[in-house]
């Protein structure tokens, strides 16, 4: 578009004759966020806060943001928050669960600091049945330290800190948290999914309504892990980051519901 | 004290017991734990009475998650605990950090071990830096009280929680092993948490419509903006220095040679005091109560009329380096300690102080002070004016 023609253009006068049919939630602040173009981190702050807004519970929600790319979630999330050490997010939501028992907790967290530094914070926090929503990033990169492996980084796979490609001898294997943790009777519900399509998105909105349903009738702990991808770690552009995490992270981790209502989904 | 009517009725309680139910008269809404000796007393006391008292208890995976509880509870406005031993405190160290920036009040509770690594479950005094040098990361304080009986293990919970939510500002009970363990006495005073109730606007309790969203985080990207909130964290600190140090003077008017010591091994000097008073010896003590804020200006004012000082402590000489600090030279100072667990005798603290009688009775003032120079690097000039 006429950069010159767009600047003497006011907003209104942009928006005249047209539709409107989507606009900011309250629940999200009005500000640029920081995150690479393509990333899915801005469109799973998007839907986490929609539904904050749509169930009306903006007062009674509580979050926890992590150490990672979304260290800085409280600057974008409209709700009152607390900043966790890494890895500890899910122990600091489990004080102010504790404590406000009758709230909405929730934390959003990375792979790094989920499933590395933060796993015994992670499974014993599921294992409680904490009656928190923990929503897992999982782009298996370290992003925010540029490009590091993580625990979810697939085997081959090329970091700054693998330049050969994950091997299985000096790094072990991609760690499928979201698994283990579906294991766990303290967990209620537990789901995969991607925010990469307007498909993928409608579900994970429907998964973020569910485990706040499930919160409010204080059934458990609910995972909801999001699939996404680096396009700045990967060192690819937003297009083929997407086709590259469907080609090789969905068959590792396949999209789907691993626990409903208490029972794992296979049996 | 049996008829006052501001007390309750005399127990018969260990230390840590004590200190756990005076957790809960506080008004403590929170504890996050994980099992050590020789504090364990305080999560098990806690188990069983706490809960059906309005207080969640819970034995937690680690004490790194523990203190991590800490946070979120204090953090969404509620008087929130744990308590720990050595090993498990050094574990504590990054979350403490986190607290002290994000200015959470909450109470941590020392019972210090013998160290360093796995060390000894016997009392010591070994953490005297950690607790009031920072221990984490950063620039930082924690406010520091140091019981020396079962009844203080009990009367500074009341003390650490109102100071917290005074200052916002993370409390440390260091005391050791063996007052967690020790039966005494205790009463408890009458206290009503509702009416040591404060206002905490910044707690996330939920955003009102009426007021912006709350954040508590201690993370400041930009160098000017953390600079900021360092000059303010300083700020508060000279504050706490200025009004809360607390000590307690013992037969300090005529001492030419002045004990310091807290916690456990106070007692023990205050033993070691009277043997020595009867045999005609001239000695005080100072026991410091708050070790952040250290009380340097006692030391100041008792340093012109003192001959010597003797730090006794149950670790290799910590404290000690805060109060030479405190004398600047103006006294000689000595130390004496035990480490390992081992707790030091009366009689071992008497022999010391007898000792450094007969040695400053044959020493001038001239000598002593300038022994105490070589010692602690002084310039001549800054004690010229004693001389």
């Amino acid at each position: 578009m006429n950069e010159i023609l767009t600047s003497a253009m006011n907003t209104a006068e942009i928006l005249d004759g047209m539709e409107c049919v989507w606009e900011k939630p309250e629940t999200l602040v009005d500000v640029k966020m920081h995150y690479c173009p393509g990333c899915g981190h801005g469109v799973a702050h998007k839907v986490l806060m929609e539904v904050v807004e749509e169930l009306g519970v903006q007062n009674e929600t509580i979050g926890v943001a992590p150490v990672g790319c979304s260290v800085f979630a409280y600057n974008y999330m409209n709700v009152d928050m607390q900043e966790a050490a890494h890895g500890r997010a899910a122990a600091v939501a489990t004080g102010i669960k504790r404590m406000l028992p009758d709230k909405y907790v929730y934390s959003y967290q990375g792979d790094g600091d989920l499933a590395a530094i933060g796993t015994a914070e992670t499974m014993h926090a599921a294992n409680r049945g904490e009656n928190i929503l923990v929503i897992f990033i999982n782009n298996a990169i370290y992003g925010m330290t540029g490009g590091q492996m993580a625990p979810t980084t697939l085997l081959g796979m090329k970091t700054s800190t693998t330049p050969f490609g994950r091997d299985t001898e000096s790094q072990g294997f991609p760690f499928k948290i979201t698994d283990l943790i579906a294991q766990l009777p303290g967990a209620y519900y537990v789901t995969r999914q991607a925010v990469h399509t307007p498909n993928g998105v409608r579900k994970f909105k429907k998964a973020v309504q569910t485990a706040f349903q499930h919160q409010k009738e204080k059934k458990g702990y609910c995972l909801i892990e999001v699939v996404s991808n680096c396009p700045s770690g990967w060192k690819m552009t937003p297009v083929v980051s997407n086709k590259w995490m469907e080609e090789n992270m969905f068959p590792v981790y396949p999209l789907g519901d691993l626990k409903l209502n208490g029972k794992l989904v296979n049996d | 004290m049996n008829t006052n009517k501001n007390m309750s009725e005399v127990k018969l309680m260990k230390g840590n017991e004590a200190l756990a139910e005076a957790a809960i008269r506080a008004g403590c809404k929170g504890y996050f734990g994980y099992p050590i000796t020789p504090q364990s007393e305080i999560i098990e006391y806690l188990a069983e009475v706490g809960r059906e008292r309005g207080m969640v208890v819970m034995q937690v995976e680690s004490e790194v998650a523990a203190i991590n509880m800490v946070y979120g509870a204090a953090g969404a406005g509620a008087r929130a605990m744990t308590s720990s031993s050595s090993p498990g405190i050094s574990l504590m160290q990054e979350g403490l950090s986190y607290i002290a920036c994000a200015e959470l009040p909450c109470l941590v509770v020392n019972i210090n071990r013998g160290g360093p690594g796995l060390g000894t479950i016997q009392p010591s005094q070994g953490d005297y830096f950690q607790a009031v040098k920072g221990g984490g990361h950063g620039d930082y304080h924690l406010i520091v009280l140091a019981p020396a009986s079962v009844q203080e293990m009990a009367d500074f919970v009341f003390d650490a929680f109102d100071l917290a939510d005074k200052y916002r500002n993370p409390v440390m009970i260091l005391a050791d092993g063996a007052l967690g363990q020790m039966m005494e006495k205790v009463q408890f005073k009458k206290y009503n948490p509702e009416e040591h109730k404060v206002d905490k606007l910044w707690a996330t309790t939920g955003k009102e419509k009426s007021r912006e969203r709350n954040v508590i985080t201690s993370l400041f990207i930009q160098p000017e903006k953390m600079e900021q909130v360092n000059l303010h964290l300083m700020k508060k600190y000279k504050e706490i220095e200025k009004k809360e140090v607390r000590y307690e003077l013992l037969e300090t008017d005529d001492a030419e040679i002045l004990l310091v010591a807290y916690g456990l091994s106070a007692r023990i000097c205050h033993r070691a005091m009277e043997l020595a008073r009867e045999q005609g010896v001239r000695v005080g003590m100072l026991r410091p109560i708050t070790l952040y804020p250290f009380p340097y200006n006692a030391l100041r004012s008792l340093r012109d009329n003192i001959k010597a000082a003797l730090v006794v402590e149950m670790n290799a000489g910590q404290m000690v380096e805060d109060v030479r600090l405190g004398i600047e030279g103006k006294a000689h100072v000595e130390f004496f300690g035990r480490m390992g667990g081992i707790i030091p005798s009366p009689e071992e603290v008497f022999e010391k102080i007898m000792k450094l009688d007969a040695r400053l009775s044959n020493m001038t003032l001239k000598d002593i002070i300038t022994s105490e120079i070589r010692h602690s690097h002084v310039s001549y000039r800054s004690v010229r004016k004693k001389l």
